[in-house]
């Protein structure tokens, strides 16, 4: 005995569109169900009666290619902590229950179609300067430079940011600090991170700017809703960086 | 923002503390007022010092307001389609979405507080009484709305430090991880201490402690 | 026997592995390659298809050296490639721990780990080649796993006896996809690589005999556009969502490979498929993929299925003397840790018999209750708690009080496009790397090694030996001709697939050719089950293409018809797969012919009749055969045993 859903799902044929929210009725959802198997559902059903199935990003659906992402509820990837979308499961939610379904929200997030938008402005972001310029070959030996173990974890820590964009996504501001932050602060805690240190948080920054997200001011939204669980003191040495480097 | 916001921070500590020494008595709280005034002499003349202090303030209200009204039109540009569920937030806190309302607030909050205490208009006691006089005046118990005025301004206040003095740490990269319990709870901290202090004073006056 | 099925053409006599000894063959290749003059690099057009570990490094590098690159995925973003998914770490012979590993050892293990059916030359390559690309991802940032000294962590993995795998918790592919990606970024910036990401490629251009170009579908607006170039490099990934439910990402595809296949690549050892023995069983029909958990959980799990058929009690009113804790009782010398293969067998042999549990019969247990009891619940949970966290999410059960369930599942594909030692394809001016060709696995992947294959082809060892290819360079202009009809050949497809208006997805056609192929072509396969899915498959197929329904329309994004246009291709693999799983009567690594074992139940290989690549050429009328001899000068062959 599955349970009966209400979706309300953000429907928008292409960047022009005007869009709008379209109701549905799914029926027969297994709880053990992920949320996009249960769009899946959806979405063979639509095919079948000739209409456009909902357009939504996924890939990997294990929660590390960052590719699926929706506001679930008002929440950006659902009311659960740490799990992206495809990791969401339907035993969470309540039977005869009614999911609004929304694209992220943000201008520098334009839709594209229905729940998939256009995050190409996180690789700008990384192209700034969210590197070390290392060309294949010159590298030293890796055992040359040891790196405290306290250091190489909290890199660690940084670096799981998958790139998902809810962040922005969660941020009533809609900015892209806590991605940001995660690639900055990657990179300069680690000694091979020195010397492009200062010249990455600032050309990164900047570009974030550019793109036009908005700024922080420091209401945790978005690591509340991180996938990852990027912590907020990232955004504050990314200000310490770009501070620094602003001097 | 934080740089400006700080510098407000650091003179609402010596104002309420100033404010306080309506308790010794109106003498005492008299002196502070003209105190204020000859600041600096006899280098400086009458005033100067004061309104050095004055444009300071005016200056950071400005450039915090400033930043306040532009960091909230980028956030605004940054979504220009709002979302149809009403977003939930995720992390706790409920300071931390007074800030731009409560912000307001304080502003209109000034502007009448300067009105009534510091150019005496909107005082009963109008411009020719001493400070403490003005004091007693607007705070009498038959003008309760004014007190009630100044105390949910006082307590936006309060909620607005609650998160700004924790916030500005993190805005210029003070704060780390390991920080954060001790910094949000001596934010927490300070901006009680400053709501129960500015409080008491027009709630003394009001039941007739300070008269 | 199976002459309806194909032909046998002409051997491969030479994969341009230079002579010598082994140690010295890569040196001389590399001072072999003619060099390009870097005034002409920027002339040069390299096309790179997919931004996984191989495709990522190799654009980023080819764009490094100068050359004009242009690059390619399906994802919105190149940092999201499959490669991302990996978790367990990466192999390189460093021997930092001093515990007797050396580039040989790697190269022994990896030789004898591919069941004797991968090639030495290459194999040694890789080993040499593993231990700059952990410098490389270091000196770009990847946080590796490090010692409270500094210095670099590393594991043991797979059986082996030396520790040699790098790692990044559970992450290892995440990261140094990552490092690849920011490389790949930093040269998006210089305008060295010009990336195109939501494109996906239908078909190559061949044009004299040479691979000039491809044809891709702008996947946002629906535009085929045309791109031509004086090579090209495909890096697509592997394919192994033809069994519909894989680990890999619902993306993957053989598209790209497949339609290079059709203009003229060979596909060789198509039938090799890994089955990993610890993934997440499925829970219903709905189904869209299945979860990998790391292998590691076999050091403290103990695996366990009811002595009886048919046992529904739950677990824990199983009483000891009626759990059957098979793989310590089969294989007492290596208990739980028995390779990937054998494990997963030994999971379906139990299932068959009726054992199996959770919903469908089809999952073992792996049991961590004496290590809770053993080690404590807070020590298991500091070794495993992510693992047991992502098993309680998917499940909705906690591991720690009542045992996982696993079952195995398709993993990784051992086949792909056939290179040479320059990684070159059949086709003059195509280079495939990565996950997409053949090359170093031979028959069986070892544990950690995939990642390091795609590093070393991306960064190593494609940008030297293109650049051979590429000192004839430029190659002039396409013929126009060539293009067209490459590009109609697309049009022609799309406009079929979106006008046949039947009656069924295309999901349901993948989903039911992936159990067809589970079944028949999975983890054991016989003469009997191959003829039998020789059979059905050309008559899905047909009914697909008849019957098939894709809403929308093609100048659009239009997620039916990806997903139908991958469909349709899977359907012609699958047939391949077959026929080479058919031809194989001999049992080698990931290849498990019912018919050739030994009196044990282990696989039995056929050296004498079977120790070559099996290309297979396309031919309208069936398959050809090209068999590339093996020859083990160094690695004298055995079998295995794990007993
Ligand atoms: C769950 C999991 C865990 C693993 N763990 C390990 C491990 O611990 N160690 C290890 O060594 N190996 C591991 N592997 C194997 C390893 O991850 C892969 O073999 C390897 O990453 C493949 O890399 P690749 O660059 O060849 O391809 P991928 O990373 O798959 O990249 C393919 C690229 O091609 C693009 N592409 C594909 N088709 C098209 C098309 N038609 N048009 C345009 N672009 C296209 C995609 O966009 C993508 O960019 C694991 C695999 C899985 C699934
Ligand atoms: C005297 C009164 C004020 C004080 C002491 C004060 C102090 C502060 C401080 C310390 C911050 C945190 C800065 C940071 O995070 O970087 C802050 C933030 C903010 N203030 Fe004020 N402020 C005052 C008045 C105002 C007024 C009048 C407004 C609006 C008109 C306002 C609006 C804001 C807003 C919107 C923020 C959030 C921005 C941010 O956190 O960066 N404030 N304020
Ligand atoms: C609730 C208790 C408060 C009392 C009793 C009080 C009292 C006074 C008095 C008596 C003055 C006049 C000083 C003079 O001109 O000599 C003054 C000035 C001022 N107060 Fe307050 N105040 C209070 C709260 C606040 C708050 C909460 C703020 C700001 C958010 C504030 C901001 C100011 C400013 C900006 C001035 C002008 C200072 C100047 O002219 O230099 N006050 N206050
Ligand atoms: S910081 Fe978190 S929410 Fe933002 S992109 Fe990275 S993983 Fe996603
Ligand atoms: S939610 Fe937004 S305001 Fe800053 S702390 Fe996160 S970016
Ligand atoms: S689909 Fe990859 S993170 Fe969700």
């Amino acid at each position: 005995m599955g349970m009966n859903l209400t979706l309300k799902v953000w429907r928008q044929n292409g960047s022009e569109d005007k869009g709008r929210m379209v109701t549905y009725r799914v029926e027969d959802v297994s709880p053990d169900m992920s949320f996009l198997e249960m769009l899946d559902v959806l979405n063979e059903r639509l095919i079948l009666e000739g209409d456009d199935p909902v357009a939504f990003d996924h890939d990997c659906r294990e929660g590390i290619c960052g590719m699926c992402g929706m506001v679930i509820n008002g929440v950006a990837h659902g009311e659960q902590v740490a799990t992206t979308t495809c990791q969401l499961h339907m035993r969470h939610f309540e039977d005869n229950a009614v999911i609004t379904i929304e694209p992220w929200r943000a201008a520098p997030f334009p839709v594209v179609k229905d729940l998939v938008v256009d995050r190409s402005a996180f690789d700008r972001i990384i192209q700034a300067g969210g590197f070390i310029s290392v060309p294949a070959g010159s590298a030293p030996d890796a055992h040359s430079v040891p790196v405290k173990k306290v250091d190489a974890d909290a890199a660690f820590d940084a670096a799981t940011c998958i790139g998902c964009g809810a962040c922005v996504a969660a941020c009533p501001n809609g900015s892209a600090s806590l991605f940001t932050a995660a690639k900055i602060t990657h990179l300069s805690l680690l000694p091979q991170g020195q010397p492009e240190r200062a010249s990455r948080a600032k050309a990164m920054v900047e570009q974030m700017d550019a793109e036009g997200f908005g700024g922080c001011t420091n209401t945790g939204e978005c690591t509340a809703v991180c996938p990852k669980g990027i912590p907020l003191d990232t955004i504050a040495q990314m200000n310490r960086d770009y501070l620094k480097a602003s001097k | 923002m934080a740089v400006t916001g700080a510098v407000l921070v650091l003179f609402l500590v010596g104002h309420m503390v100033g404010n306080l020494k309506a308790f010794i008595g109106a003498d005492s709280f008299n002196e502070y007022a003209s105190f204020l005034r000859t600041m600096g002499a006899p280098i400086l003349t009458y005033r100067v010092a004061l309104t050095i202090v004055e444009v300071v303030l005016g200056v950071c209200i400005v450039l915090h307001m400033w930043s306040a009204v532009s960091l909230a039109r980028r956030a605004g540009k940054a979504r220009p389609v709002k979302y149809a569920a009403k977003r939930k937030s995720q992390a706790n806190g409920y300071a931390v979405h007074t800030m731009r309302y409560g912000g307001v607030i304080i502003l209109l909050f000034v502007i009448y507080h300067l009105l009534d205490l510091t150019f005496g208009t909107v005082n009963p006691a109008g411009w020719d009484g001493t400070p403490y006089e003005r004091l007693v005046a607007s705070f009498a118990p038959e003008r309760w709305w004014v007190t009630l005025f100044y105390v949910v301004a006082v307590i936006m206040v309060g909620l607005h430090l609650r998160h700004g003095l924790w916030s500005a740490f993190q805005t210029l990269g003070l704060a780390s991880g390991r920080s954060y319990r001790p910094l949000k709870a001596a934010a927490a901290a300070i901006s009680a201490v400053l709501v129960l202090g500015f409080l008491t004073v027009p709630v003394a006056v009001m039941i007739g402690v300070i008269k | 026997m199976n002459e309806k099925f194909y032909t046998e053409g002409e051997p491969i006599r030479d994969t341009k592995a230079p002579e010598g000894p082994i140690e010295d063959r890569w040196e001389k290749r590399k001072f072999a390659a003619k060099l390009v003059n870097p005034a002409n690099k920027r002339k040069l057009h390299v096309i790179v298809v997919g931004t996984g570990l191989a495709g990522g490094s190799a654009a980023a590098t080819l764009g490094e050296l100068g050359y004009n690159v242009t690059s390619f995925c399906y994802q919105d973003s190149p940092r999201r490639a499959h490669s991302i998914a990996a978790q367990g770490g990466i192999n390189a012979a460093k021997n930092y721990r001093g515990d007797g590993d050396s580039i040989y050892r790697l190269f022994y293990d990896t030789v004898k780990g591919g069941d004797f059916r991968a090639r030495e030359s290459n194999v040694y390559r890789l080993a040499q080649v593993s231990v700059n690309i952990i410098d490389q991802a270091v000196a770009q940032g990847v946080p590796f796993a490090r010692e409270y000294g500094g210095l670099l962590d590393t594991r043991s993995f797979g059986g082996a006896q030396v520790s040699r795998t790098f790692y990044a918790r559970g992450q290892t592919g995440q990261q140094l996809l990552l490092g690849a990606y920011q490389a790949l970024e930093r040269q998006i910036a210089a305008g060295t690589v010009k990336m195109h990401t939501r494109h996906e490629m239908l078909e190559l251009i061949v044009s004299d005999g040479r691979a000039r170009g491809v044809i891709v579908r702008d996947m946002v607006t629906g535009e085929i556009e045309r791109h031509t170039a004086d090579a090209v490099v495909l890096a697509t990934g592997g394919y192994g969502n033809v069994f519909f439910l894989s680990t890999n990402a619902k993306g993957c595809n053989t598209t790209a490979i497949w339609r290079a296949h059709r203009r003229g690549a060979m596909f060789a050892n198509p039938c090799y498929t890994q089955i990993h023995p610890t993934c997440i069983p499925v829970s219903g029909d709905y189904q869209s993929k299945l979860t990998l958990m790391s292998e590691s959980l076999r050091n403290d799990g103990r695996v366990w299925v009811p002595v009886k058929a048919g046992d529904s009690r739950p677990a824990a009113e199983i009483p000891e003397d009626e759990r059957d804790y098979y793989l310590e009782r089969i294989y007492p010398a290596f208990g739980n840790l028995v390779p990937r293969d054998i494990a997963s067998r030994a999971a379906k042999n139990v299932c068959d018999e009726g054992r199996g549990v959770g919903p469908g019969g089809l999952g073992v247990y792996l049991d961590f209750a004496d290590a809770i009891r053993r080690l404590g619940r807070d020590a298991v949970e500091k070794k495993y708690g992510n693992l047991f966290e992502m098993y309680e999410r998917i499940t909705g059960e906690d591991p720690y009080t009542q045992p996982m369930r696993i079952y195995p599942a398709v993993h990784y594909t051992m086949g792909g496009l056939w290179v040479d030692y320059d990684l070159q394809s059949t086709i003059p001016g195509l280079f495939v790397v990565g996950e997409a060709n053949f090359s170093d696995h031979g028959a069986n992947r070892l544990g950690a090694s995939a990642l390091m294959q795609g590093l070393a082809d991306g960064y190593f060892v494609l940008p030297t030996t293109i650049g051979d290819y590429l000192a004839n360079g430029p190659y002039g202009e396409v013929d126009e001709e060539a293009v067209a009809e490459a590009e109609t050949a697309v049009r022609t497809k799309i406009e079929k697939l979106l006008s046949v208006n039947g009656t069924r997805t295309a999901d349901s056609y993948h989903r039911e050719l992936g159990r067809l192929m589970w079944d028949y072509c999975g983890m054991e396969r016989t003469e009997e089950s191959l003829r039998k899915a020789l059979e059905r498959i050309p008559e899905l197929r047909e009914e697909f293409w008849q019957n098939v329904k894709v809403s929308g329309q093609a100048e659009e994004l239009n997620q039916a018809l990806e997903r139908a246009g991958r469909v349709a291709d899977f359907f012609d693999l699958a047939e391949l797969m077959c026929v080479d799983a058919l031809h194989r009567t001999e049992s080698c690594g990931g290849h498990f012919r019912a018919e050739s074992q030994d009196a044990d139940g282990e696989a039995l290989r056929d050296d004498e009749n079977f120790a070559y690549v099996a290309a297979w050429e396309y031919g309208e009328q069936g398959p050809i055969l090209h068999k590339e001899a093996l020859d083990y000068e160094y690695v004298k062959m055995s079998q295995r045993s794990y007993k």
